[in-house]
């Protein structure tokens, strides 16, 4: 690490501190919700329809709506979040989660419905970054893996799982232990609540110095 | 000097910082806002005492949640009314240039950035939007982002970004009458996957690509995003600048020159190694149509349903193993960021030219900025339209994502020029058939899933060819 970078880091790190955007994670132990379907877009979990808002609370009624509701309004019983099952912190779904729409709507939703961590072997790029700028951790894992871990929550759906963050752990029904990869810097934000908008605008003088030498055509 | 694609050199240009952990701060030229995704960033602007750093390089519109009619007069709900007027509210008070509903400039932002002139080679382009890749059709470096990357922006010009793997999409060849730019990007998606481009900023070359006018380039730009990557680019070329020469904030005269000179320069190294190369033949393209519920389930229109997905078939409604040409359709939108552009409307046009819309088949006809709207007027575009039965509505996103009332009700078939098929894009139950303007003008005359390669009529717009030119 060069000296300047490290001042960089430090500096960020300060300056993150100063607005929590969301509850810190570092252990999350909880049931998991498995939704066992590829490819599900931003549509899915938060159609248009629902982002006429001015405000960025609220979302977490509208979270999958159109799979958790019936037309005439009712709770789709068949639907996982209107069973049991439906309650938990994490989130075991398939691949290419979050495709579609860059509506950060879709990341509001799931925290707000209670999730803290999505399990999937892909996630869409703009998802992923939203996730992690408002304290969703996307997981990811291997095809095998989370072929494995889908079998895993069929054979005990209410076996507790830990994310461990810090040591960067998954651990599935006590029984299976995977490590997961994530930037350093995104995990210091979700270890310490923290977002990286006032870091960008601490960077002024930078800024200005490149607007200097690189005049817009 | 290493060699390097026209993607890293612009990276390379922008980068106001590279970070030991292989992130980047990257500087952006202009950002344009709309009224659903940007409320909460100015919110969050103002909680934390932050200025707007630079209104002078963000531009506003209102476009995904109004009316497609009277707009004069909106009729609106209070909650899409209140975003639009908070917009307004937000660009007078940090004095950023607005778009509004019935401004001449109005529109979809994909589609008045370009016409505008004020989408140019070499930017860095970002909005609240994923289909912000359509600016890549002019050399950019141009991606959607969510409300905290817009806050972002708001606040520092820049974001914080990890480098994408770089990908080249080669089309050879040339695009056989009747088949269309839409057809060729949904012909790759279904080949590639709608996963295939997750982490990777795509270039589309080839000789198909150089063929297309700048309309063609920005709708298989704007479907990048639909293939899972970042962004879509495509080298500037005369074509290029011969679509961006006099727009209203082009540059001109010295300025012209001097930006013309350097944006000659925008291309990848011709030894240069891509992450990934994908190489098609654009003559083994035919007209395309989405049976399914993700933008990857395109078939040529001679093609059958699969069988192998369940789930969407229930959802479609159709039986696997059936053709599916000559499937009922109820619904046709033509608009859309992807294809709401005056070649679109030209196209549409000239093949309904002289014939009835069939009876039953409701359409909507949304142009994708006032100034095609005007166009499409002047042009005599709207007449045979009318003469058609068929109206021009005013500009938005209208049935794309069924944020306002145009919304396709549960069941309904819509043969759609948007780029979304998702289950309840359209409205919940609705049934998406994503295709060309071509397509979506002969199934509007049938009511069924039909082939335009089978009467393409010449009109005075000429016939329908894939390698029409731009508008000068």
């Amino acid at each position: 690490m060069t000296e300047e970078s490290r001042h960089e880091t430090e500096d960020t790190k300060e300056l993150l501190n100063q607005h929590m955007s969301f509850e810190p994670i570092t252990i999350i132990t909880s049931k998991v919700v498995k939704l066992q379907v590829d490819n599900i877009d931003t549509d899915r979990i938060i159609p248009a329809r629902f982002l006429k808002s001015v405000d960025s609370s609220g979302f977490g009624k509208n979270l999958f709506h159109d799979w958790r509701y019936r037309p005439d309004g009712s709770p789709d019983p068949e639907f996982v979040l209107n069973k049991p099952e439906g309650q938990g912190q994490i989130l075991l779904t398939g691949k290419n989660f979050g495709c579609g729409s860059s509506r950060e709507h879709a990341a509001w939703a799931l925290y707000q419905y209670g999730f803290r961590v999505i399990i999937s072997s892909g996630f869409a790029d703009i998802f992923r970054t939203n996730a992690l700028n408002n304290g969703l951790l996307p997981l990811e894992v291997g095809a095998d893996t989370l072929a494995l871990l889908m079998d895993m929550h069929q054979a005990n759906p209410s076996a507790p799982w830990t994310v461990d963050l810090q040591s960067q752990q998954l651990t599935a029904d006590r029984q299976l232990q995977t490590a997961f990869d994530i930037n350093p810097f995104r995990k210091h934000c979700l270890i310490t609540g923290s977002d990286v908008i006032d870091y960008l605008a601490s960077l002024k003088p930078q800024i200005l110095e490149y607007e200097t030498n690189h005049p817009i055509k | 000097m290493k060699s390097k694609t026209l993607f890293d050199k612009l990276w390379d240009q922008h980068e106001v910082l590279s970070l030991e952990d292989g992130s980047s701060v990257i500087y952006i030229d202009r950002h344009f806002i709309h009224e659903v995704t940007s409320p909460q960033a100015f919110a969050g602007l103002e909680k934390r005492g932050l200025p707007f750093f630079r209104p002078d390089q963000a531009i506003a519109t209102m476009d995904h949640n109004i009316p497609t009619t009277g707009q004069a007069n909106p009729v609106m709900g209070a909650e899409s009314g209140l975003q639009v007027s908070r917009l307004r509210e937000n660009c007078a008070k940090h004095g950023i240039a607005l778009f509004g509903m019935t401004h001449p400039m109005n529109g979809i932002v994909h589609v008045i950035g370009p016409e505008l002139g004020l989408t140019r080679p070499g930017m860095t382009i970002v909005c609240g939007d994923s289909h912000t890749s359509t600016h890549g059709a002019f050399g950019t470096i141009a991606f959607g982002i969510g409300t905290s990357e817009v806050e972002m922006v708001m606040a520092s010009q820049c974001l914080l970004q990890r480098r994408p793997k770089t990908m080249r999409i080669n089309i050879g060849g040339k695009l056989s009458v009747g088949v269309t730019a839409k057809d060729l990007i949904l012909y790759l998606i279904s080949k590639l996957g709608t996963g295939a481009g997750t982490g990777y900023f795509i270039e589309f070359a080839g000789e198909a690509i150089r063929l297309l006018s700048m309309e063609g380039r920005m709708t298989v730009c704007n479907m990048a995003i639909e293939m899972g990557a970042r962004g879509g680019l495509v080298a500037p070329d005369e074509v290029t600048f011969n679509y961006l020469i006099h727009r209203e904030f082009s540059p001109s005269g010295e300025q012209w020159e001097q930006a013309l000179s350097g944006w000659k320069l925008l291309k990848s190294d011709d030894d240069v190694v891509f992450d990934r190369e994908e190489t098609f033949d654009a003559s083994d393209v035919a007209p395309m149509i989405t049976w399914g519920t993700n933008p990857g389930a395109g078939i040529p229109i001679t093609g059958t349903i699969p069988d192998n997905d369940l789930k969407a078939l229930a959802y479609m409604g159709w039986n696997g193993g059936e053709k599916i040409m000559d499937q009922k359709i109820d619904y046709v939108f033509v608009g859309s960021c992807t294809n709401g552009r005056i070649e679109d409307l030209r196209e549409f046009a000239s093949y309904v030219q002289g014939h009835k819309k069939a009876d039953g088949v409701t359409a909507w006809i949304v142009p994708g900025s006032k100034k095609v709207e005007l166009q499409a007027r002047e042009e005599g575009i709207e007449e045979i339209l009318n003469e058609a039965g068929f109206e021009l509505r005013e500009p938005g996103c209208s049935a794309c994502l069924a944020m306002n009332d145009d919304k396709i009700p549960a069941g309904k078939y819509c043969i759609s020029t948007s780029n979304r098929n998702f289950e309840g894009r359209q409205g919940p139950g609705a049934r998406t058939l994503l295709a060309s303007p071509l397509t979506a003008a002969a199934a509007a005359l049938t009511g069924r899933i039909s082939d335009p390669r089978r009467s393409v009529i010449p009109t005075k717009f000429g016939t329908p060819s894939p390698t029409t030119k731009g508008d000068e």
